[in-house]
């Protein structure tokens, strides 16, 4: 990959995580209950559009730019867990084992959803 | 809308660049076949989520406030750096070439290392007693 693309995923990782904070922000002011719905939300969306991604077949540089880098650095893995386990250490294991199941749930069902679309766009 | 601090934003941004960078470099330098095992995404999310637990605990429980610390290194650069969509891909291609126990046990593995890498950063930090 050229520099030009390398910096394009540092700059395109940066909106990822910025796009993550707000809509996680926007979410997570309203949501009730002990579920992390700003994080199921921004994981949920960014499953479904990189599985869109693949459906249209998009590769190279352009699924590393728009995938890898964008929705890779919007969606998060580890915000996910920690959120996960503070759940747990709050003593509300029920939430955590439901953060975990729904979430992997939604999301691989996203991600086909997304990719069935766009293979059939 | 919340109240947005640009500066809180710009650190967010920063570390999600930085974060992307090395996502994609580990990546593309241990790079696996498509419904094989994915070791860079495992290696990523897991060591991630350590640091993520290492900064946030610190943060929160032994360090005096700091206002851009935490969307720096972590909502942006654990945040960016570890990914969840990815994951979810490399799961439904598992599925796609009928490798249902290596979809189910990386998922569970991911899941479980990722949550006791939480669980011992936690401790470490918690571990450490404050000198005053």
């Amino acid at each position: 990959m050229s520099a030009w693309t390398w910096l394009a995923v540092a700059l395109l990782g940066g909106v990822g995580a910025g796009a993550r904070f707000l809509i996680d922000s926007l979410i997570s002011v309203r949501a009730v209950g002990d579920l992390p719905l700003g994080t199921l939300a921004v994981n949920t969306s960014g499953s479904l559009l990189l599985g869109l991604l693949v459906g249209l077949a998009v590769t190279g540089n352009a699924l590393v730019l728009a995938g890898t880098a964008t929705l890779g650095s919007y969606t998060t893995f580890s915000t996910w867990m920690l959120e996960t386990q503070r759940l747990a250490e709050d003593a509300k294991s029920p939430a955590a084992v439901l953060n975990v199941l729904l979430s992997l749930l939604v999301g691989v069902g996203a991600a086909a959803l997304g990719r069935s679309i766009g293979a059939h766009a | 809308m919340p109240h947005l601090d640009r500066r809180e934003i710009a650190a967010i941004f920063l570390g999600g660049a930085i974060g992307s960078l090395l996502r994609v470099w580990l990546g593309r330098t241990f790079s696996t076949g498509v419904a094989d095992w994915p070791w860079a995404t495992f290696a990523i999310n897991v060591s991630g989520s350590f640091a993520l637990a290492y900064f946030a605990t610190r943060l929160q429980e032994r360090l005096p406030q700091s206002t851009y610390r935490r969307p720096l290194l972590g909502t942006g650069l654990c945040g960016a750096y570890t990914t969840f969509s990815t994951m979810q891909i490399e799961i439904v291609q598992m599925i796609d070439h009928d490798r249902y126990g290596l979809a189910g046990a990386y998922a569970l593995c991911s899941v479980l290392a990722g949550y006791l890498a939480i669980c011992a950063a936690t401790a470490l930090v918690r571990r450490v007693r404050v000198i005053a």
